[in-house]
């Protein structure tokens, strides 16, 4: 069963609040939809409609050809793992994963050779006698997971799955979604996360939310690379978002420096914001050079984050960790390739 | 010994005011009228068809109230806790207010309603011209268990509600995206879940039904006399103490062996 999910102008609003507003999206059959955003943008919403928790005030919302928007949420057929597991505390592991079967009146005899299927995908085979309260927090999402797996849904909810995980966990679990993405390559995903890495490893596309609206969808490279607003640049990735001014084609001005830069159709005299990623600001003298003096430096191990002001802004630079970092207040530059900064289209106003 | 001036007033004021007089019951239950210390009285009351009867009453009674408690109050709870209605907040309050309201109250109110010259049969004579209304169950068995299943379904709401308030709303809705439907979702996670809230509610209102006189006495049902009603009309109308004391001491028995039993329950569920 293959089957994509598609929103159709969906609207949602508590009393006169707008929550989601209007959205239109679409998940093809077999793809990981990541909806990133902060919280309160609507992501978890948009979720919530898909599973049937929330009736839309206005649109449509379909699963594969289904129009399920008045469905109620037990006929809808989809998987969900949520972010505090919600496993049920009185039943074993393996009555957990039974639960759905049952309740979708699966044949009773195949009901365990599935569960110990879901079980094995999910490297949990070994804890199917162990009560929820016996499991870790990342072996109760295993388990979740298993759950929501072995009612062999087309489409899979993961609302922050990994948000209660620690860190070291969470990479974990990251890489082993995204081996169950490949081995069930024909389950759509919705992925909702405020967490850009997560959205990055798995997505294969992304849509970023904010106050309730849509701002921005694509493929990761696209949204990382070539950003359209300044919203999805600084909440995909870190970014400069430097104000400047169009200076013919192919070149802005940025305080009292030239820089060179893809303008695009961007008409002379327009302010815009142009976009660098930290990471591709390197030290010393280059093309794009910009100099100024140094207002903090902070250590990460691997790395240094400078910040540099140039022309009454802050600029951003991450680079390999240096044995002489900076003193504050030294005068110091910056470059970067005309190619690593992109003007923002969304940005882009006339002067 | 510090501990020892701090335990002891409390043990010495139990011992003189609750445990004495107790203790005086069972001893009066053992001394027959006629002098001596014997289990005559025993013999006596088990012997006699007054109290054979009184006891099937009060446990058929206890126990058919309980299961009407149990019943409506987990039906009632789930409105309360699962159903978002206007005024939901204020009901659950209520529940804690009708927890402090005398017993007899209720029966008066039932009363009021369905007694003899009450509102409903009221309607029907005046209606109909005649003489007597049809409901008058309220002097019968029935009367009785339904003042005690109105009066005590609260007592399970109670412990129903807080527990249904530590259920994790995720846990259902993932249950319900599973396909399980309202009543899979009842029956296989919030029953389980309430158990133990269930069991402590329903013991709760068994003791107390076994023990309840207010209403049985308010009601004004003649036929219906339980345990309590007995002891009361040996003790008070014959004035035959050692048996209104051996009844009581049965009384006791069956209640503290109806708890003993519950806390065995309850650990063996893990509560």
């Amino acid at each position: 069963m293959s089957s994509g999910i598609r929103f159709d102008r969906v609207s949602v609003a508590y009393g006169r609040h707008t929550v989601l507003d209007a959205l239109d999206l679409t998940v093809e059959p077999g793809e990981v939809m990541a909806l990133l955003g902060p919280s309160g943008s609507g992501k978890t919403t948009a979720l919530r409609a898909v599973a049937g928790f929330v009736r839309p005030a206005s649109g449509r919302v379909f699963i594969g050809e289904r129009d399920v928007t008045g469905l109620p949420p037990h006929r809808r057929g989809v998987g969900m793992v949520v972010q505090q597991y919600a496993l049920f505390p009185h039943m074993r592991v393996e009555d957990n994963v039974a639960f759905g079967m049952k309740a979708q009146k699966v044949a009773k005899a195949e009901i365990p050779g599935r569960v110990a299927e879901a079980l094995e995908m999910t490297g949990m085979a070994s804890y199917a006698k162990r009560f929820p309260r016996e499991l870790s927090g990342g072996q109760q999402q295993r388990v979740a997971i298993a759950r929501a797996l072995a009612i062999r849904p087309g489409v899979l909810l993961l609302d922050e799955p990994l948000s209660a995980l620690d860190a070291q966990l969470r990479s974990g679990m990251l890489a082993e979604l995204a081996r169950l993405h490949r081995e069930l390559p024909d389950v759509s995903i919705l992925y909702v996360t405020h967490d850009q890495v997560e959205a990055l490893t798995l997505a294969d596309q992304i849509a970023v939310m904010d106050r309730a609206r849509l701002q921005d969808c694509g493929t990761p490279q696209e949204l990382y690379r070539t950003p359209r607003t300044e919203f999805t640049a600084s909440f995909v990735g870190n970014a400069n978002l430097l104000a400047v001014t169009v200076r013919g084609t192919g070149a802005v001005s940025f305080a009292d420096a030239e820089l060179k830069a893809d303008t695009g159709d961007a008409v002379s005299g327009a302010t815009a914001t142009l976009c660098v990623r930290p990471h591709l600001v390197g030290l010393g003298d280059g093309p794009n050079a910009l100099t100024g003096r140094v207002a903090e430096v902070q250590w990460r191990g691997a790395t240094h984050r400078l910040y540099v002001e140039v022309g009454g802004e802050r600029v951003k630079a991450d680079v390999r960790e240096l044995r002489k970092p900076p003193a504050l207040g030294d005068e110091i530059t910056l470059h970067f390739a005309p190619e690593d900064a992109v003007l923002l289209a969304g940005g882009v106003t006339d002067g | 010994m510090p501990a020892l001036v701090w335990v002891l007033p409390p043990v010495v004021l139990l011992g003189v005011f609750f445990l004495y007089p107790l203790f005086l019951v069972v001893r009066q239950s053992v001394q027959p009228d006629t002098g001596g210390t014997s289990l005559q009285p025993y013999a006596d009351v088990f012997a006699s068809e007054a109290f054979r009867e009184a006891l099937g009453t009060t446990v058929w009674l206890a126990l058919g109230a309980t299961i009407g408690c149990l019943v409506l109050g987990f039906a009632l709870a789930l409105v309360i806790a699962f159903v978002p209605f206007p005024g939901g907040k204020a009901v659950a309050k209520f529940i804690d207010v009708f927890l402090s309201f005398p017993s007899f109250l209720i029966t008066l109110a039932l009363l009021f309603i369905y007694g003899t010259k009450g509102m409903a049969n009221g309607v029907w004579t005046d209606a109909t011209g005649a003489a007597d209304g049809p409901f008058q169950f309220l002097t019968t068995p029935w009367g009785v268990l339904l003042a005690e299943i109105t009066y005590f379904t609260p007592f399970v709401m109670r412990p129903l509600l807080a527990a249904f308030s530590q259920i994790d709303t995720a846990q259902l809705e993932v249950a319900a995206s599973l396909g399980a439907g309202p009543g899979r979702i009842v029956r296989r996670v919030i029953l389980p879940e309430a158990l133990p809230a269930l069991a402590a509610g329903g013991s709760l209102v068994l003791v107390m039904c076994l023990n309840e006189f207010g209403i049985v006495l308010f009601t004004g049902a003649k036929g219906v006399t339980t345990l309590p009603m007995l002891v009361y009309s040996e003790a008070m109308l014959e004035s035959d103490y050692p048996a209104a004391c051996v009844v009581a001491v049965v009384n006791i028995a069956i209640s503290v062996g109806l708890y003993g039993l519950y806390r065995v329950v309850s650990r063996r569920a893990g509560a």
